[in-house]
């Protein structure tokens, strides 16, 4: 809680001050709120037409479930391509040989900065010319791939970080017993850190969500593609668009409170720490310290 | 090479970047100052601004950029009729930059909050224990101690910003993944190569800012 540090308790004068700070700031929020009411108002959009429509069974059994489902598909199947790549390229960065850490390195830096939009599109004019995926499943292959690559390289990061921030003695304990360091490394330290990391793992899956609707620009038809479909056959995209975004906002807002309660189950299971936060908040990670 | 050289004659590359950094760069000014209002009440004193924030922020930042986008364009433009500027073209720029912003004041807010949480408890006490209120503290012990703590967080903002700036094209500006399309739609020969190009551009613009931003939070970090 950071408004602690900031703040005593308030005494009685302070607590006066404060309902009047309350009753403005709510004036002022609650007038912002009204004002964009009238709007919407205004232009007619707050009519009960045009809401309607979304609580009809019809706008969910054919648009917006299976565009859900669309959605989880894809986020589910990246997260666990991405959790592989960045198995591989997190050992990678660890391994004894300076060319192996070198080129992980390389490929997890470069997929980090490149923007997930780039390789999705890429991938969804590129593999048509090698005739290898089957026309109906492209958007959701280009999808995948892209996600993948960019959150592996996010995955491998965290594998690094997380070795690195096992109590040395683990290590120390494996060399004594005669393993040697690529064994200490893949029986004793990257099974703990992949544990450490389990909660994050969970949070980057809010992430994965969010950007699964960047398939939408790409023709996949997840649920932000299902309601602007849905919208643009009623009339009313700002509602749909609107359901959807709620859509997305509860699952999300769900994701980080079971992550949560993983790293809770899960901290005792490994030396490192499990944290509960996504290794960076915005879409991209450089390291924060 | 040559395909390298013609492709950059026949194609607008470099202007479809300065876009992507036009709109970066305006985003990230307005996200700056909105991330400051929204934390200044996330930490106030006063609940009704905390609760406001808090709800701000909880909304914008679990929402996918690309609704957001598509949501300025269609639904504030098609139909509510908000324009942002005359020229049809400048228009989806600023309703652009309207989507950027707002999604990404949220996550400037949360980088700002991470920078006061990296002050110790003791320096806001010690504060008070010389009768500072929560006005002084915040302007002369808190905030300048914060913003020095929140630069690496806030470079990662920027850095996601400058790589989020091609969702631009769900709201039809035309920008470098926009460019790209119809570069490899021309010139499917080259695909590739095509894709290196714009990969590496990105490479060019972000792996600079994050090393300045990392350089810049050693420099400035607050010895303890």
């Amino acid at each position: 809680m950071s408004g602690s540090v900031l703040f005593d308790s308030p005494g009685p004068r302070a607590r006066r001050r404060m309902v009047w700070i309350n009753v403005v700031a709510t004036l002022v929020v609650a007038g912002i709120g009204a004002y964009a009411l009238v709007l919407l108002d205004r232009k007619g959009q707050l009519a009960g037409a045009l809401w309607q429509p979304l609580l009809t069974a019809n706008a969910w059994e054919n648009f917006l479930l299976p565009g859900l489902r669309q959605t989880l598909v894809a986020a589910g199947l990246s997260v666990v391509t991405a959790g592989a790549f960045g198995l591989v390229f997190g050992l990678g960065r660890l391994s004894a040989s300076r060319a192996v850490r070198w080129v992980s390195g390389g490929v997890v830096e470069f997929f980090r900065a490149v923007p997930v939009l780039l390789m999705m599109v890429f991938f969804y004019l590129f593999l048509p010319q090698l005739d290898v995926v089957d026309p109906v499943d492209l958007p959701l292959v280009a999808v995948v791939l892209g996600l993948t690559l960019y959150n592996g390289a996010v995955f491998a990061e965290l594998v690094r970080s997380g070795v690195h921030n096992l109590p040395k003695g683990q290590r120390e304990a494996a060399l004594a017993t005669g393993l040697t360091r690529g064994q200490s490394l893949r029986l004793v330290e990257v099974p703990q850190a992949v544990i450490a990391m389990l909660p994050a793992i969970a949070s980057q899956l809010v992430v994965i969500l969010k950007d699964t609707a960047l398939g939408a620009i790409i023709t996949y038809p997840e649920l932000l593609a299902a309601a602007r479909r849905f919208g643009s056959g009623n009339g009313n995209i700002l509602q749909s668009l609107v359901v959807a975004a709620v859509v997305f906002i509860v699952i999300n807002w769900l994701l980080p409170r079971l992550a949560e309660v993983l790293a809770g189950r899960v901290g005792r299971r490994t030396a490192g720490r499990a944290r509960a936060e996504a290794p960076s908040l915005a879409a991209t990670g450089r390291d924060a310290s | 090479m040559d395909d390298l050289t013609s492709l950059f004659r026949e194609f607008d590359v470099l202007g479809a970047f300065w876009v992507n950094l036009q709109l970066t760069f305006w985003a990230a000014i307005f996200a700056l100052v909105i991330g400051t209002v929204l934390a200044l009440m996330r930490i106030s004193p006063v609940p009704s601004l905390r609760f406001a924030g808090t709800t701000y922020v909880t909304l914008l930042r679990n929402t996918p950029l690309t609704v957001i986008i598509v949501f300025c364009v269609l639904g504030l433009w098609g139909h509510l009729g908000i324009t942002l500027s005359g020229d049809f073209q400048q228009n989806f720029f600023w309703l652009a930059v309207l989507g950027l912003t707002v999604y990404h004041a949220a996550f400037v807010c949360e980088a700002l909050r991470s920078g006061v949480n990296t002050v110790p408890v003791g320096q806001a006490e010690a504060a008070r224990a010389i009768g500072l209120g929560f006005a002084a503290s915040a302007r002369l012990v808190i905030l300048p101690q914060a913003f020095r703590g929140a630069v690496a967080p806030l470079g990662n903002v920027l850095i996601a910003l400058t790589k989020n700036s091609t969702v631009a094209a769900a709201g039809s500006v035309v920008e470098t993944s926009s460019l790209m399309r119809t570069m490899i739609e021309a010139r499917g020969d080259v695909t590739v190569l095509v894709f290196l190009v714009f990969a590496v551009g990105f490479v060019l613009i972000v792996v600079p800012i994050g090393l300045v931003t990392t350089a810049l939070s050693r420099r400035w970090a607050v010895a303890r």
